[in-house]
């Protein structure tokens, strides 16, 4: 009962953060904009397409939006919402997500080089390199987290409410924040990537999906969300875990974090130069070995 | 060296007094002349003349305010190669390739001969553009980006050839003609009137006033009938307002590049007020129909005046705010500083004029230079400039000129009193054998036309030049060593007319 609950609250997350972060931007432009569940219904319309192959691709090309929605939903199979029970978890899973993430980018960047546009060669170059970049700041992240409550699954972290506990608490928001930026960097967002953009010079995410089309290019959509979904539950669930460690809260809190902030800063800043992303990114890694160490710090109990 | 000195406000050049010279002489004193910053050649063609190939340059002078008028000729079928001028001046290269594609008229150690516009009426008909010789670099770290001739986006098609090393530009080439319509023989092909101003507007749709402006000149010129002060002052109100309009519209273009939504969403709902403020003075957003020869349709009245002062300064201020934000934020100046330099040393290397030259600091505005209209007498202009020449200084060129634009608005009509304004003259006979140039500062540079009439005072020659021939090239420079995904602002940051090239 828990475990389908669970399910169905990130689904839910991943389908609702996209909607809030519309309605986030068209409230700040003081627009009416599209309705808050416009880009389902454009994803319904893709699922209900065809979809058209280029014929210099190959088969890869063809199974990599499965692969990708696939690793995408195991990955999100992993995450507990707050005082819920996940589908699938073992020790060390946190790893495990950590690579099947890895493995739906991989198959993409496949899949992209695959189409030998010199827009998508171009996109899946990017994709790599930001991809190599974050990987440190996820895996300084989920040792934070282990290291602080001892395990490393995600189920037996987000187990129960701890007691109240400042230096918890400090570490808990701090590890919020971080997968929030992580956020922004994972599911292309401003002002690492644009999504709204027609300029394929400056793309990353949408230049590598310039030749999918209908059902394919709703499987890489919703698979998009889910991952977006993922990183909000666990930057809200660190949040829940020092307060109020209840599946009703985290799921709204989770939505609207993510989404609130993405509509904000989409709509007020402008984006990174391209060779700005590097250090963008590579801050994040900084960062997250700081709280990592001021997590360690903290539970030795060191006053500060 | 004898030249036919006039300036632009006279009228119409008699043919006859066009001094015809040696091409050896011309060649030789504008080695010379167009070595200097002030001087720049506004046009230079052949034209058939019976049984010869006569070929007009017309020089600008900007610290004298005066055009220099001369030409030399030879035989139609004549193959003997002229010194190139391009070898020495780059700018010349638009021009020398235009004459060579038309006639092939070989041009001895021109530096870059390449077919300009794929005109439907050039000499060699297999050279296509579909086996354009881009230029090319060999290198085990370098790859080509094709990018068009057809974009995303509701743009117009042109090929852009980038060869890069990883995300670094190392140079760009930009193949254009798709958009050729033969506007130039179409202005000959007929004696209407009314076709020929209709044609004039839409040479490029973002300056439909614009060339309507300097169509309307030329012909009023070669007619030897000074528009009234009145209709002046209207046409300058016009021009300004689609100056406001389209640099408006680009600095919401901008924004939107580097996502930035607040400069966006701001800059369209004000370009819309802009463009709707002329849609309610002359039935069209662009413009059209506003402007024609010896007359309007369309003449001001007093509510119209005050609509237009009141919409105006309601713009000029909701502008000057969404200005300080751009200006005050760190992300948007992070983007456009620094980015897509073309120094002024450049500029005037490859001839670049209009705001794009005015960024860097070059001295390029007909407003200032060879001023007409209003700014001949009502207004002294005082040209904006910026120094660094990069996307930033290009997006205050604009923010800037808009207010200006909207200061010499409010100017012009404060005094403006409404009176009759005849009805356009459609039949009025031109002067024969005549020649009339006619320059103005669109808002994207220097416009300039030029009518030559035969001996029944028919137009038989009629030549285009929109800013847009020269920048391209300084757009393919602006991107040299830049990050191909800063390509899209560096583009947005000029913002070329692509028919205006081809014509």
């Amino acid at each position: 009962m828990g475990i389908a609950l669970n399910t169905l609250l990130i689904l839910l997350t991943a389908l609702a953060i996209p909607g809030v972060i519309n309605r986030t931007r068209a409230l700040l432009a003081g627009r009416k904009g599209i309705p808050f569940v416009q880009h389902l219904r454009n994803v319904n319309l893709l699922l209900h397409k065809g979809s058209v192959y280029s014929t210099t691709t190959t088969a890869l090309f063809r199974i990599a939006p499965a692969i990708y929605i696939g690793a995408a939903i195991v990955a999100t199979l992993f995450i507990p919402v707050a005082d819920l029970n996940p589908l699938i978890s073992f020790e060390g899973d946190m790893v495990c997500f950590a690579y099947t993430l890895a493995l739906a980018r991989t198959i993409l960047i496949l899949a992209a080089m695959d189409t030998g546009s010199s827009f998508e060669g171009m996109g899946a170059a990017r994709e790599a390199l930001y991809g190599a970049l974050i990987e440190p700041a996820l895996m300084i992240a989920f040792a934070t987290l282990a290291m602080f409550c001892g395990y490393t699954s995600f189920a037996d972290i987000f187990a129960q409410e701890q007691s109240f506990n400042l230096n918890l608490t400090i570490v808990m928001f701090l590890v919020a924040y971080l997968f929030i930026r992580i956020t922004f960097v994972e599911s292309g967002r401003v002002p690492v990537d644009d999504p709204r953009t027609h300029l394929e010079l400056t793309m990353i995410h949408e230049v590598m999906c310039l030749d999918y089309s209908g059902i394919d290019m709703a499987l890489i959509h919703i698979a998009g969300w889910l991952k977006s979904a993922c990183f909000a539950m666990i930057a809200a669930n660190a949040v829940a875990a020092t307060f109020c460690f209840h599946w009703w809260f985290a799921t709204p809190f989770a939505i609207l974090l993510t989404g609130i902030t993405i509509g904000v800063v989409e709509s007020t800043q402008a984006r990174n130069k391209l060779v700005r992303n590097t250090t963008f990114i590579v801050t994040i890694s900084a960062l997250a070995a700081l709280i990592f160490f001021l997590g360690y710090l903290l539970q030795l109990d060191i006053n500060i | 060296m004898d030249y036919y000195i006039t300036d632009n406000l006279s009228g119409a050049i008699p043919l006859k007094e066009i001094p015809e010279v040696e091409y050896a002489a011309l060649y030789d004193d504008l080695k010379e002349r167009l070595k200097q910053d002030s001087v720049h050649v506004a046009h230079y063609f052949a034209t058939p003349d019976g049984n010869r190939l006569r070929f007009y340059i017309i020089i600008l002078d900007d610290s004298k305010h005066s055009i220099l008028v001369a030409s030399y000729a030879m035989e139609y079928y004549d193959d003997v190669a002229l010194p190139s001028l391009t070898a020495l001046h780059p700018a010349m290269h638009v021009f020398e390739r235009e004459i060579s594609e038309l006639y092939n008229v070989e041009f001895d150690s021109m530096p870059w001969n390449k077919p300009l516009r794929f005109s439907f009426d050039r000499r060699n008909r297999n050279s296509t553009i579909d086996n354009y010789p881009f230029y090319t670099i060999e290198g085990e770290s370098l790859h080509e980006v094709n990018v068009g001739p057809i974009h995303a986006g509701i743009i117009e098609p042109g090929a852009f050839r980038f060869i890069c090393n990883g995300e670094n530009v190392l140079h760009l080439e930009i193949a254009l003609g798709y958009q050729h319509r033969g506007i130039e023989h179409e202005f000959i092909s007929t004696n209407n009137r009314l076709r020929q101003t209709l044609l004039a507007e839409s040479i490029a749709g973002d300056s439909a006033v614009s060339h309507a402006t300097a169509f309307a000149t030329a012909i009023e010129k070669l007619c030897g009938k000074n528009a009234p002060d009145n209709l002046v002052i209207e046409r300058c109100v016009g021009l300004e307002l689609e100056r406001m309009a389209m640099h408006i519209a680009d600095t919401g273009a901008l924004s939107t590049d580097v996502a930035y939504q607040l400069g966006q969403v701001a800059c369209e709902a004000l370009r819309t007020m802009t463009i709707n403020t002329t849609q309610a003075w002359c039935g069209n957003r662009f413009g059209k129909g506003l402007i024609r020869p010896c007359g309007s349709n369309k003449p001001l009245t007093a509510e119209k005046v005050e609509m237009i002062r009141k919409n105006v300064n309601e713009i000029a201020r909701r502008y000057s705010e969404v200005v300080d934000d751009i200006c005050s934020s760190p992300t948007l100046l992070s983007r456009f500083e620094q980015c897509g330099t073309v120094p002024r040393t450049e500029i005037y290397r490859i001839g670049a004029v209009g705001m794009a030259a005015r960024a860097a600091g070059a001295k390029r505005d007909i407003r200032a230079s060879h001023p007409y209209g209003c700014f001949a007498d009502k207004i002294s202009h005082q040209s904006i400039k910026e120094h660094t020449g990069d996307v930033m200084a290009r997006l205050m060129i604009r923010c800037r000129e808009v207010a200006q634009s909207a200061s010499y608005i409010e100017q012009m009509l404060a005094a403006y009193h409404p009176t009759a304004i005849p009805q356009p003259d459609y039949d009025i006979k031109l002067n024969p054998e005549a020649m009339a140039i006619s320059l103005l500062e669109g808002w994207r540079g220097e416009i300039c036309h030029v009518a030559i009439t035969n001996i029944d005072g028919e137009i038989s020659t009629y030549k285009v030049k929109d800013p847009s021939l020269h920048n391209w090239l300084a757009l393919a420079i602006a991107v040299r060593g830049e990050g191909i995904s800063d390509f899209p602002i560096c583009n947005k940051s000029f913002n070329l007319s692509y028919c205006g090239h081809d014509l």
